[in-house]
């Protein structure tokens, strides 16, 4: 009956830390903005595919990857200095238009620079795979939980200890208030939009030797990037890594037990159930409405 | 006064085009999914197609007349596939249309083309485009029953009872599943699993586990890049030593790149393209085979496909029959494809004849097998 | 408050049906009239679209399933079922109006992002089912051989007549659209958009208005969905997919919210956009990208907000100048 579930767990959990990696970074820049970054798979494709073209270029692979990363953080920033921050003032549905405008941009960028093949990622060490508990692990799935822990340890040191992270939580709880203390609510702004990039590009590069990567992965990546951090709680940074963790599996179990064709919708509709039992995901905060 | 001077004008115009018009080009739109998801096809077709029609206008032309394609990207988008055609026929009035590249945007224009009779030469691969038989549309891209009938060939060879099929839910994927579960049993295997992947999915190992529950033979996947490539991936990393058929999807180097050590010992039917190179001297089609790799390899540095040998059919199928019929006129044209017999083109032999728009005999894929990220022919 | 309101809106669809009837004529081939009737097309689902997003406030990244159910409930109705094509588009209609009064009830409790997560799950659970159910749909490959639209014994066969149908269609729709705006409904949807808890203080059924205006906008996307089967005679899942759903988003966004004439504007703006820039060839996408990305920088209320603008500057000019 549950033959093959250990197998599944661990395809799962690989992909549902991307999926958390991903949705975190929705988080970041939901939290001090309010907007919703259609363009975050974007972030997650320029990762992968920057860090196949400066290795492929002759830079060693680890120093590629932080090169692609940093890039990535920088091209974030742009996009909010450039594209966002023009718009002060509209209402926000304005922006997330702006934000599908700029995926498109950056698609098509990609495209044009990197070409239109599906391009691969070294693994980081060695596709041998560890046999336990009934599963062939990847050792580059251990990394993608890894590194997934020590982003998530990061960013909690960095909301706790350091006063530009106390700031942007600041932002988040009550924007207004933030710049009366004396916060610059804008550069909050674009450091979140950096710190997303980053974090994007990251889980681009350590998913890149599983998955390939190519100019057009963005769109899907970052949709379900989107559903893991509903899924979590909206603005909770650690609900979207579980709300990813948690699609990641359902994927992976519906793949194998219920209908490899349908196993999407399967995910989806275990969502959607989920949202009508609790309107603000797993764990969010019912929000209070303003009369 | 001023009317006068306009008259005046448009004579003159219509004297100086007089004897230019022999000399004037002949009109082809090409309909081709440059970008988008099926881009790995469009391209080497676009890059096929100027190639080639540089190569018939450096040797003359065809009736003393340079040839013109007007190539138009669909982005692999029906409604954009439907506007491209109306544009080539409606506004650019061409002689013929080369394409789509795909098998979805093909069914969806063909009516277009056939309502305003002007002959189609479709680059993809699905049955129903000639299937029953339209009077104005052609396809040169083998249908995947023939693909099947290889690997089932050879799977009987090796003694395989039981097979698992792994397909794309894309196109692609669908149409060679539903011959897959055809021909399958029909030609007495056992089908112990059916699974599919998205075009978009980065792990398959959820399916290849369950397959592997099924205990199969051999299992056949039927997608184009990268989903079998990651297939290929996580076979080796689940340790499976089932052997793998792939599809003539990825019958090209850039396959063999993304899997890596993966592909190797992988096995799937091509085009004889795919391994000119490796043909024996015996084989008719070689020199010409090798030519067109060569020159391709050399403007674009790039390794030929099988796809780009679509754009090479359809484009020279109808300068052929432009040149048969002594005439642009898509009628005219229409009639000498239906008559072309033993056209040496690079999918193989094509043959027309009022009751087959797809030309292609069985001949058309051999059998190779990956070692050591390069082709080996391993039978016909 | 002025009287005449709803003669108002039926001169202005009047005058708008006569400006579309007027356009063949001055295109310069029958090319350019598939561009309008996918327009058109598009344009009936964004008006439907921005009724819920613009003037009820509620958004949905999952218009396009609609669409697809529409085309899809036709096509095997009157391919598979032979049934004539009037049941067909009936069915088709009823079909996306039908689904979408079931998925509203736990849905529309859903707000801002969490209701947009919903209705784009939605519309992925359904382009999976237009993919997967290959014995119904006919899956990835298409639905071929949808017969061309024909009523009362006329066949639509040339593209020509296929326009006159579409514009007649669409200058209704936009009829209905704007007296419904003006209508008592109109007015209580624009309440619940401000504030939810304010309006239904004031009375207004929160759940019934919602659920009536997301029925309706879901009933245009199908009814467009049924007229662009059979205007192609064949269709694809990919049509119906969550880029379609996204786009449709930015057509309302960007015409304008809230404007019946911007969501037209916004439709053909954006279908027509693609097409003009061939010219670009390679870099056309990053063109695009970039007109989409300016165009709502510089007009943020949208291309009716804009020409709004500009006909107010217009007259302001010449004031002074009279003056």
């Amino acid at each position: 009956m549950f033959a093959g579930a250990p197998q599944y767990i661990v395809s799962g959990l690989t992909q549902g830390a991307a999926y958390g990696l991903i949705g975190l970074g929705f988080t970041m820049i939901f939290n001090t903005t309010g907007i919703i970054n259609f363009a975050q798979g974007e972030f997650v494709m320029l990762g992968g595919m920057l860090s196949v073209c400066l290795s492929v270029a002759g830079l060693p692979l680890p120093l590629a990857i932080v090169a692609a990363c940093l890039a990535t953080a920088v091209i974030g920033g742009l996009m909010e200095r450039l594209a966002i921050r023009p718009l002060a003032g509209a209402p926000p549905v304005n922006a997330v238009i702006i934000t599908i405008g700029v995926s498109i941009l950056l698609r098509g960028g990609a495209m044009l620079a990197f070409g239109k093949d599906t391009l691969a990622l070294p693994a980081f060490s060695g596709v041998k795979p560890i046999l336990a508990f009934g599963a062939a692990i990847q050792p580059q799935s251990l990394w993608v939980l890894a590194v997934t822990l020590a982003l998530l340890a990061a960013l909690k040191l960095f909301f706790t200890a350091t006063i530009q992270g106390k700031a942007m939580l600041a932002c988040a709880c009550q924007k207004k208030a933030a710049s009366l203390v004396g916060i610059s609510v804008a550069r909050m702004a674009l450091l979140s939009f950096a710190i997303s990039g980053l974090i994007g590009a990251t889980a681009g590069a350590i998913l890149a030797p599983i998955t390939m990567t190519a100019y057009d992965v963005g769109m899907m990546l970052g949709l379900k990037g989107f559903a893991a951090c509903i899924l979590g709680g909206l603005g909770n940074p650690f609900g979207a890594a579980a709300g990813g963790l948690i699609l990641g599996i359902l994927e992976s179990f519906g793949a194998g037990y219920v209908s490899s064709g349908y196993k999407d919708a399967f995910a989806f509709i275990v969502l959607l159930l989920l949202l009508f039992v609790k309107p603000s995901g797993l764990f969010g905060k019912a929000g209070v409405e303003r009369v | 006064m001023p009317l006068q001077t306009i008259l005046l004008a448009l004579c003159a115009l219509f004297v100086a085009a007089g004897p230019a018009s022999a000399a004037e080009p002949i009109r082809l739109g090409a309909v081709l999914s440059v970008t988008g998801p099926a881009s790995f096809l469009g391209e080497p077709e676009k890059n096929t197609i100027l190639m080639e029609v540089d190569k018939i206008n450096a040797a003359g032309g065809v009736l003393g007349r340079p040839v013109e394609v007007i190539i138009l990207d669909d982005e692999t988008d029906v409604n954009k596939a439907v506007l491209a055609v109306d544009r080539l026929i409606k506004k650019e009035n061409v002689a013929a249309i080369l394409g789509p590249t795909t098998s979805g945007n093909s069914l969806a224009v063909m009516g277009k083309a056939a309502a305003a009779k002007v002959p189609l030469i479709s680059c993809s691969a699905a049955e129903k485009i000639t299937k029953p038989v339209n009077p104005y549309i052609f396809k040169v891209a083998p249908s995947d029953r023939l693909a099947v009938a290889r690997i089932l060939a050879h799977a009987k060879t090796k003694g395989y009872k039981k097979l698992a099929i792994l397909t794309v839910s894309d196109g692609f994927g669908q149409a060679g599943r539903e011959v897959l579960k055809e021909l399958v049993p029909a030609e007495g295997f056992e089908l112990t699993a059916d699974e599919v992947f998205g075009p978009k999915d980065t792990d398959m190992t959820a399916q290849l586990t369950k397959i592997q529950g099924t205990s199969p033979d051999a299992v056949i996947c039927w997608g184009t890049n990268p989903g079998p490539a990651v297939v290929a991936k996580n076979r080796v990393q689940l340790g499976l030593t089932t052997p793998l058929y792939m599809s003539h999807g990825v019958a090209s180097k850039k396959f063999i790149e993304l899997a890596g050590d993966a592909a190797d010992g992988l096995l799937l039917p091509a085009g004889k393209i795919t391994a000119a190179a490796k043909l024996p001297g015996t084989d008719a089609q070689k020199a010409q085979l090798v030519a067109y790799a060569t020159a391709y390899d050399e403007r674009y540095k790039a390794p030929v496909s099988t796809f780009g040998g679509h754009g090479y059919d359809s484009l020279h199928l109808a300068v052929r029959a432009i040149a048969d019929a002594k005439s642009d006129k898509p009628e005219a044209i229409r009639d000498a494809l239906e008559k072309i017999k033993g056209f040496a083109g690079i999918g193989g032999i094509f043959t027309f004849t009022p009751e087959d728009h797809a030309g292609l005999g069985p001949d058309a894929f051999i059998m190779l097998g990956i070692e050591k990220g390069d082709w080996v022919i391993v039978g016909p | 408050m002025k009287r005449p309101v709803i003669g108002q809106s039926v001169v202005q669809a009047g005058l708008f049906l006569l400006l579309l009837l007027a356009v063949p004529a001055a295109l310069p081939n029958e090319y350019y009239l598939s561009i309008c009737i996918l327009g058109s097309l598009n344009a009936v689902i964004a008006v439907g679209l921005n009724l819920l997003m613009g003037y009820a406030g509620q958004v949905s990244l999952g218009h396009a399933a609609f669409y697809g159910l529409g085309a899809y409930a036709t096509a095997i109705a009157t391919t598979r079922f032979g049934l004539p094509i009037p049941v067909g588009m009936a069915a088709g209609v009823t079909l996306a109006a039908a689904v979408a009064w079931i998925v509203a009830a736990p849905t529309l409790r859903l707000k801002g992002n969490y209701l947009a997560m919903a209705t784009l799950g939605f519309g992925i659970i359904i382009s999976i089912v237009f993919n997967e159910a290959v014995d119904l749909t006919g899956g990835p490959s298409g639905y071929v051989g949808i017969p061309r639209l024909a009523l009362f014994g006329y066949t639509f066969e040339s593209d020509r007549s296929y326009y006159t149908l579409m514009a007649v269609v669409l200058a209704l729709v936009v009829l209905v659209a704007l007296h419904l705006m003006k209508s008592r409904t109109g007015r209580a949807l624009r309440a619940l958009h401000v504030s939810e808890k304010a309006a239904s203080s004031l009375g207004i059924d929160i759940a019934a208005h919602k659920r009536f205006v997301f029925v309706l906008s879901a009933a245009l996307a199908g009814l467009a969905g049924v007229l662009y089967a059979h205007y192609l005679s064949f269709i694809a899942p990919a049509s119906f997919g969550f880029s379609f759903s996204v786009q449709l988003v930015v057509m309302v966004v960007l015409g304008g919210m809230a404007s019946v004439w911007g969501s037209v504007a916004g439709a053909f703006f954006l279908t027509a956009l693609p097409e003009a820039l061939r010219e670009f060839e390679d870099i056309d996408i990053l063109v695009y990208g970039a007109i989409l990305v300016l165009t709502i920088m510089f007009l943020p209320d949208g291309l009716a907000g804009g020409l709004k603008r500009l006909g107010r500057k217009l007259r302001r000019v010449g004031v002074d100048h009279a003056g």
